[in-house]
């Protein structure tokens, strides 16, 4: 069972604004899903490693392109831009942090 | 127009031969839609003036005597997650209502290389998380053959979609079962391929170790077209591969079909059942060896699968921030940055979404990642080695899609677990990386349609279609 507490916790680090009863009721229901899964804890896994990646091929090798920036067309950058919510000259704006 | 009797080839040879053309085409489907989507509720987006424009290109090239590809002309709708430049793309979530795409999927650009017709985005559950489009933001899905029932999800847009003949065919995503359980629930074929086969660029994610676009058509032959086209390398999805996509041509007498005895538990449903164990002698008769095998970490595929997904999901929703796009609180003048984001996200993502993006943080957490994360990717890497382990015996296997036909709306909403329970047979096909295929195998005595599934080793997507094919044919 998944305390209030931590329930309000990982609602903040999840960035998520819920209500008091809202978090009741996600108490409750994490707390039922949790027990749900619970059953893993069956599978002896000693002898196992992670599945990282189901691909046969080297996600850390050849799949990866060199870290360099591609240049996008103006027109492609400012429809990104022009999604946000709030702007200024081309760029995003955000309200002030400190 | 006779809609129903449409294929890929037809409509194809149809239009060479100027029997109709690609607007009258594109007419007919929205005339139909129009007529019934009011009741059926599969769209969320119609794109006429994109259509039309598509079928107008594809018209000029017929009467000037050019070669057209094969799906030239086709009308299909697409899952309202994957991009279409300049079109709305909600995901099915409040927090996207408006959002329109900057850019095209790469499966919408290779669709609209071909030249075929967009005729709009269809619904389902938010964020693709859901197995019935009752978690779409906007409104339920109905069963073209039930309309008291689901057409389940997350792809049943598209599903109701082809069932009702709205559109030929329609591309969905599958991350636990999202093609597979609505074309069976709605009596149609759908494809999920193997990880890594086809290009998620410009799809919507939410678990990416898991995510896959695939087909959903009337006839796997029109599945098996639509995705050559669809699949390959893309330099802009690092995951996906060359394909490795061999053709196959076999005897159905020389084949191995391997049936799961953990697949046929207590508690599935007796015509479904029945459907299954029909399809399985109909392969019998035509030669093929059945053989009982064993999978046996099934049981724990769906627990497994609900600390991998939602841990992924907290990651990649991470992203819908009030900030970049999307619903926003930000012009609120009384609000600090973090409440910015607490509220931009609490009132735009919607119940399950929440639900799933609260387990992931918690079991991504410090103190709990080794307890949940890390295990589940253990025990997935088990459930893998089982399949490893039966194909080395069998060439295929066959399943169950789900394990009840069609559920009542609003059955299931109240628990999310008795609704996660409906994807129990096709989630250990994910977690694996497979192929696997939904066919339609009969009605139940009410007329709601029963589906079987066939998963084939990786990257053998064409042994499961063409055994798709010969199954047509029994």
């Amino acid at each position: 069972m998944i305390s209030k507490e931590q329930t309000q916790h990982i609602a903040k680090l999840a960035r998520l604004g819920l209500s008091e009863k809202e978090i009741e009721k996600m108490q409750k229901e994490l707390s039922s899903i949790l027990d749900y899964v619970e059953k893993l804890k069956k599978v002896d896994v000693s002898n196992t490693k992670e599945a990282l990646h189901i691909l046969p091929v080297n996600l850390d090798g050849e799949a990866q392109r060199k870290d360099i920036a591609r240049s996008q067309e103006e027109k492609t950058t400012k429809k990104l831009i022009d999604l946000a919510p709030q702007k200024k000259e081309g760029y995003l704006q955000v309200k002030e942090v400190f | 127009m006779d809609l129903k009797s449409l294929t890929i080839k037809k409509v194809h040879e149809g239009l060479i031969k100027k029997e109709f053309s690609a607007k009258e085409l594109t007419n007919s489907y929205f005339e139909r839609i129009k007529a019934f989507d009011g009741q059926i509720k599969a769209f969320l987006t119609l794109s006429e003036d994109l259509a039309f424009l598509q079928a107008k290109e594809i018209d000029i090239q017929i009467s000037s005597g050019k070669e057209i590809p094969i799906l030239a002309g086709t009308p299909l709708v697409l899952k309202d997650n994957i991009l279409v430049e300049g079109i709305r793309c909600t995901a099915g979530s409040k927090i996207l209502e408006n959002y329109i795409a900057p850019y095209d999927a790469t499966v919408t650009k290779k669709l609209k290389a071909q030249g075929a017709v967009i005729l709009g985005k269809t619904n389902m559950d938010e964020f693709a998380m859901g197995s019935s489009t009752e978690n779409s933001a906007f409104f339920p899905t109905k069963n073209p053959y039930d309309l008291s029932r689901v057409a389940g999800g997350s792809s049943g847009g598209s599903a109701a979609s082809v069932a009702n003949d709205f559109s030929l065919y329609g591309l969905g995503s599958d991350t636990g079962g999202s093609i597979r359980q609505p074309a069976s629930f709605c009596g149609v074929v759908g494809l999920k391929p193997s990880y890594g086969a086809v290009s998620r660029y410009g799809l919507i994610a939410m678990a990416s170790s898991l995510d896959q676009i695939g087909p959903l058509a009337k006839h796997t032959e029109d599945a098996q077209i639509i995705f050559e086209v669809i699949g390959g390398k893309d330099p802009l999805d690092s995951t996906s591969v060359e394909s490795m996509v061999s053709s196959f041509k076999f005897q159905v007498s020389e084949l191995k079909i391997g049936i799961p005895k953990e697949y046929f538990i207590k508690g599935i449903d007796k015509e479904v059942e029945a459907g299954v164990k029909g399809a399985i002698s109909k392969f019998e008769k035509a030669g093929a060896k059945i053989m009982e095998i064993s999978l046996p970490h099934t049981e724990y595929a769906l627990p497994c699968y609900y600390i991998v997904v939602p841990s992924e999901i907290s990651a990649n929703l991470a992203r819908y921030d009030g900030i970049k796009y999307g619903f926003s609180k930000i012009k609120d003048d009384k609000k600090d940055l973090i409440d910015v984001y607490f509220d931009s996200r609490g009132e735009g993502l919607g119940d399950e979404v929440r639900r799933r993006v609260m387990l992931g943080t918690f079991t991504l957490s410090a103190g709990y990642y080794e307890a949940y994360y890390l295990r589940a990717q253990k025990v997935r890497n088990l459930i893998k080695q089982d399949f490893d382990k039966a194909f080395k015996i069998v060439d295929v296997i066959l399943t169950p899609t789900t394990p009840t036909p069609a559920f009542k709306i609003g059955e299931k909403v109240a628990d999310p677990i008795s609704m996660y329970l409906s994807d129990i047979f096709t989630v250990p096909v994910n977690l694996a990386g497979l192929p696997g295929i939904s066919l339609p195998c009969g009605k139940t005595k009410s007329g709601l349609p029963l589906g079987f599934q066939l998963i084939g080793k990786q990257f053998q997507e064409n042994m499961i279609l063409e055994l798709g094919k010969i199954f047509e044919t029994l």
